[in-house]
């Protein structure tokens, strides 16, 4: 790696490092204001069941479809491998599995991260950019109580109601293909399905549910908060919360299928 | 709060050599001002020169690098969270696009702080006061309305009326008349005038519209270049021999 050798050169690295460790130390009090204000009450419980109908009406349509053709497809790309070996009777629990263990938890977070995380996002921004922010910070009325912890506790817990929703639509598009090619019950299906899930892979989906939760409501509020240069910078928000929360999905996802690893 | 030894009234807001840069841009350079209870202060100048960073460090929206801004007593920059809040609720800010919440219906928007701040309030007190803020800006009728269907004009009063619904002690208008016709400015000018009556409070008004300068200002002040250049009466200002403050004068006027 070439040193900087020049004096503008070291103006600019030392620029460059001062602004990466202020803004990681900005990221870190935005964040760390949540559990400050979670043992601050008063609450603004109206306000977070506003959010969380929308955090929920805005994602359902979207996940009913995508978690309903996800159980189906998944269930006919599997058949012929399982058939090979004559096994098609383990498809009920090789489809539980997959949709407890990952699929849910992941599918929701990605789709919540676009729907909602874009919308948090480019409102936030959209309020930043026009003073909306400011002004609520000048009259007192608390801006982050009332923005941000509304809409990230409104993530957190809509989050595990909307996974167990996925599951459920998911294994429904399972059974459909199931019952149309193998005949099999409904009675049958579920007791196969849930045959090999136990009560540690729901603990690890609602934990990876709740993180997800958390990291896609609070990079938008983030992103939002800190829009600047107008419209463009409102668009850039919304995009940016997405991309962002996708990334960390993933990232989390990897640590915690880790972390639980251990565990099994 | 300590007395202006020149008028014998109370000093509100004193400021003390107040530096502020950002990155290399020197915006603010050593202002140095005092506003007595119950005068309006015109913070005139070009744009770029710090009016509204001066006004934002006020209310503690900015902090400064160097100098004292004692507000109501208090320093601004060695406040806590909650002694913030509390002196905010005295101070009141009309931002230069109104910033209503446009989400929100106008009653909405001026209820708002007035429920975050006291939860104590009943319904019927709330829209006791909302009602009383409108009808003082003359907005009564367009209570339901959403800010997107109002004028520009109406969009400024009904932000005044919600920084008005707290009751504040002092007020700080950022560009009042920016962007409005002729007679939305006359109006806005006159609204900040009877504010002034009626409710008593202290005002600075960050403009460079010499119409609303001449009208709401008992005391203007001339800023160039982040310092304070010359202050006084609208005549003991312009009648000067500097170069920038008559091209100023002229530039508006013709």
């Amino acid at each position: 790696m070439e040193i900087a050798t020049t004096k503008k050169e070291k103006y600019y690295l030392s620029k460059g490092i001062d602004g990466f460790f202020i803004s990681a130390s900005k990221t870190f009090r935005f964040v760390f204001n949540y559990f400050i204000e979670l043992f601050r009450p008063p609450y603004e419980f109206g306000e977070i069941v506003k959010q969380c109908y929308k955090v929920g009406c805005d994602s359902l349509p979207l996940i009913s479809l995508t978690g309903f053709i996800i159980g189906i497809v998944f269930t006919k790309q599997s058949r012929p491998s399982l058939s090979d070996f004559g096994a098609t009777s383990w498809l009920p629990s090789l489809i539980g599995i997959a949709v407890f263990r990952a699929l849910a938890p992941l599918v929701t977070a990605l789709i919540c991260a676009g729907k909602v995380g874009s919308s948090i996002g480019a409102e936030l921004g959209a309020m930043k950019v026009t003073e909306q922010i400011e002004a609520m910070d000048v009259s007192a009325s608390k801006p982050y109580k009332y923005l941000v912890f509304t809409r990230v506790t409104a993530c957190v817990f809509m989050m595990p109601l909307l996974m167990l929703y996925t599951s459920f639509v998911a294994l429904l598009g399972s059974y459909i293909n199931v019952q149309t090619n193998e005949h099999t019950s409904l009675a049958t299906f579920i007791a196969n399905a849930f045959d090999k899930i136990n009560f540690l892979d729901l603990k690890a989906s609602v934990i990876k549910a709740v993180v997800f939760g958390f990291t896609i409501g609070m990079v938008a509020c983030y992103k939002g908060f800190t829009t600047t240069r107008g419209t463009e910078g409102v668009g850039k928000a919304a995009n940016a919360a997405v991309v962002t929360a996708m990334y960390l999905i993933f990232i989390e996802e990897l640590m915690i299928v880790q972390i639980v690893g251990w565990f099994r | 709060m300590e007395i202006n030894d020149t008028t014998g009234k109370e000093i509100v807001i004193d400021i003390k050599e107040l530096y502020k840069s950002f990155g290399d841009n020197h915006v603010l350079r050593g202002v140095n001002l005092e506003v007595d209870r119950g005068e309006n202060v015109v913070v005139l100048g070009r744009s770029g020169t710090g009016k509204s960073v001066l006004i934002k460090i006020i209310c503690g929206l900015l902090t400064q690098d160097e100098g004292s801004v004692i507000v109501l007593g208090e320093d601004v920059k060695n406040l806590r969270a909650r002694e913030l809040e509390a002196l905010r609720l005295k101070v009141g800010f009309s931002f230069q696009m109104s910033a209503l919440y446009d989400s929100m219906t106008v009653k909405e928007n001026i209820a708002f702080p007035l429920m975050r701040n006291f939860k104590h309030l009943t319904k019927a007190e709330v829209k006791k006061r909302v009602d009383e803020v409108l009808d003082a800006v003359s907005l009564i009728k367009s209570r339901d309305q959403y800010p997107a269907e109002l004028s520009g004009g109406q969009k400024k009063r009904i932000g005044i009326a919600r920084t008005l619904v707290l009751r504040p002690e002092i007020m700080l208008y950022d560009e009042p008349t920016a962007g409005l016709d002729p007679i939305s400015s006359i109006e806005i000018n006159n609204l900040i005038n009877s504010i002034k009556k009626e409710f008593g409070v202290s005002s600075i008004i960050i403009t460079h519209d010499l119409v609303c300068a001449k009208v709401t200002g008992d005391r203007l002040v001339m800023m160039f270049d982040g310092v304070v250049q010359k202050q006084g009466t609208f005549g003991e200002v312009f009648d000067s021999n500097d170069e920038r403050i008559k091209s100023f004068y002229e530039y508006n006027f013709t």
